[in-house]
């Protein structure tokens, strides 16, 4: 433990990866201070990036695993009202209430909360539900999805009738909105390190391995419950977070809104941007979140221009935009700068 | 001759009615080769089945190592030392070579999921220190230098190869290989036996083997184990086999059969 190697390269590319992060949020700040970003455009900021939390996520069970899973908002719905009640609770208890760094921590520790019972769930859930494959396994997680979503309808605490009522609640309202444009994007990039540097470990191969073949990767002495467990628990637990990041950006919450329509369109922006490749996800969720709200002004054609950019990718690209390939922003560094570039990128190229 | 690795008593299963595998009883020893062979449909690979927890057996057991197996789940048959190769390749064709090896080390490899995560420093260790091991590996099948192609482009000798490397990664005692000459020609099948040569010299684990080329089968195996309909018929020095009447009678068929195939 005491001589901790990292590679050389590895760690050029953190400090790359660092800088282009830190250059990204320096352009943000400064849109933001300067007021060249409305609210509105602000808005389509937050939706785009609880869009890429949910896609990358997503991906970890319906790209690297093969696993098409369409109960995710489910999980989502589950992490919104878990982070909605907590700081809420925290807010009449008088705890961590106050603009700035009070009232960040309280909707971080709302979201965190939010995520984990989200994981729990999807623990819950995917012992019995990985035992099927494919359509079935769809068809599974559609129908948890859908009685989460019902049961949530139902809570009395969660703005419900309660169960003998047999009638949908109202919403959940006066949840503040403490989701900070700053804050989240922080959290998006934290979601995205994760999710890579998980993929890109024993963990992400067992999973890529199942996805070729259970039967093999079983004969490798993996065990492949365990791992399709987990890949699915880090899918519900990161659906949990943007659950929890919207909950305080919208303020209130209406279970009918978490419906598999919702989850269909995350899974849409997975195999769009490609199965198996984050940066695929990240661009389709920006992409496909944006691409309605800039196409308003055709009013009724969005939806068939969105539908007919869907159908031309899947046509021409039936691996999605990305494939399985992966940005780099080190690759793109030293092909800039000339420095052992060819060789590096040509080796990747190999790689792919 | 070393320690008992594999012993099965009186293993059996039976699917319905039917007695797929019935009363099979082996030994194998440390450092053997024991060749399992049989017409199509005896019941061959349902006995590499049985003993890779693939199915349960419905009678008799077996143990490696003196470690009783019933029961127990192919992940954990892995763990305990029995690997496999399959009849019909099974590679993650995606995957790089160097990938589907340390995929197979992966349950050696120690780092926990924030290890992997954060990437702490037993991350970066055990990661170049397996790569090392997954390139020492794929150096005796010649496939070092192909570490980073796609398993699915390589061509279909050394995706066989590829697989036994991946089966040797997971650091067993006992090596099932099933059908590994299979559609090879005849210079694939003699690297193929060199390479299992190597192996058997430099890890000394036993191995079961299923190949429907007989004279690869007299040239390697110690001994040779042949079943039919599920039973086994014979058990013995490949010279023994060759002359055995039972055993020509299976694969020929027998005498009263033949007279009525016309001619």
């Amino acid at each position: 433990m005491i001589d901790v190697k990292i590679p050389k390269e590895k760690k050029k590319g953190m400090i790359i990866n660092l800088a282009g992060v830190l250059l990204l949020f320096g352009v943000l700040v400064v849109l933001c201070e300067t007021g060249m970003l409305s609210n509105y455009i602000k808005g389509i900021l937050m939706v785009c990036g609880i869009a890429v939390i949910m896609a990358c996520s997503l991906n970890i069970t319906v790209g690297y695993m093969g696993q098409i899973a369409l109960g995710d908002c489910g999980f989502m719905a589950i992490g919104a009202y878990t982070a909605a009640l907590i700081t809420k609770a925290m807010e009449s208890g008088g705890i961590l209430v106050g603009a700035g760094a009070p009232n960040t921590l309280r909707f971080l520790i709302g979201t965190l909360a939010g995520g984990i019972l989200a994981a729990v769930f999807g623990v819950l859930v995917g012992i019995p539900a990985l035992r099927l494959r494919g359509d079935y396994l769809a068809i599974i997680t559609l129908g948890f999805g859908e009685i989460i979503r019902v049961i949530i309808q139902n809570l009395k605490f969660a703005g419900g009738k309660g169960f003998s009522e047999g009638q949908a609640g109202q919403a959940l309202i006066g949840i503040n909105r403490l989701a900070d444009l700053y804050v989240v994007f922080w959290i998006v990039v934290l979601t995205v390190v994760i999710l890579f540097t998980f993929v890109r470990s024993k963990y992400g191969r067992a999973i890529i391995a199942i996805r070729n073949d259970d039967i093999a990767a079983g004969a490798s002495g993996l065990n492949t419950t365990f791992y399709k467990v987990l890949a699915f628990t880090v899918s519900a637990f990161f659906a949990g977070i943007a659950g929890g990041i919207f909950a305080h950006y919208i303020g209130s919450l209406n279970a009918a809104s978490f419906g598999w329509l919702k989850s269909t369109e995350y899974v849409i922006m997975v195999v769009f941007g490609g199965m198996g490749s984050l940066t695929g996800s990240i661009i389709a969720a920006v992409v496909l979140s944006a691409l309605p709200e800039a196409l308003r002004s055709f009013s009724e054609y969005r939806m068939l221009v969105y539908s007919v950019a869907l159908v031309l990718v899947m046509i021409f690209k039936p691996t999605g935009l990305l494939g399985t390939y992966e940005f780099s922003l080190l690759r793109l560094f030293n092909r800039i700068t000339g420095k052992s570039g060819k060789k590096l990128a040509d080796k990747k190229q190999e790689v792919k | 001759m070393g320690e008992l690795i594999l012993q099965a008593k009186h293993l059996g299963i039976s699917f319905g009615g039917l007695k797929a595998v019935d009363d099979f009883n082996i030994e194998i020893k440390a450092g053997e080769l024991v060749g399992l062979i049989g017409p199509n449909g005896a019941g061959k690979t349902t006995v590499f089945n049985l003993l890779t927890g693939v199915y349960a057996p419905t009678e008799g057991a077996f143990f490696l190592c003196g470690e009783k197996m019933n029961g127990k789940k192919t992940h954990q048959v892995v763990q305990s030392g029995i690997a496999r190769t399959f009849q019909n390749i099974r590679l993650f064709k995606s995957m790089t070579v160097l990938e589907n090896v340390m995929v197979a080390y992966g349950m050696s490899i120690k780092y926990k999921i924030p290890g992997a995560i954060f990437r702490m420093g037993s991350y970066f260790k055990e990661e170049a220190e397996y790569r090392e091991k997954a390139l020492d590996l794929l150096k005796i099948f010649d496939l070092d230098d192909k570490a980073d192609y796609i398993a699915d482009n390589l061509p279909y000798g050394q995706q066989r190869k590829l697989e036994i490397a991946r089966a040797l990664a997971t650091g067993m005692k006992l090596l099932l290989l099933d059908e590994p000459a299979a559609g090879m020609n005849p210079t694939e099948t003699a690297d193929l036996l060199r390479c299992i040569n190597i192996i058997r010299e430099r890890f000394g684990i036993a191995i079961l083997l299923i190949e429907h080329d007989m004279s690869l089968v007299m040239k390697i195996c110690e001994r040779i184990v042949v079943i039919d309909y599920g039973v086994t018929i014979a058990q013995g020095l490949p010279e023994e086999i060759a002359s055995n009447q039972r055993v020509i009678a299976a694969y020929l068929g027998a005498d009263e059969e033949e007279e009525d195939v016309p001619c």
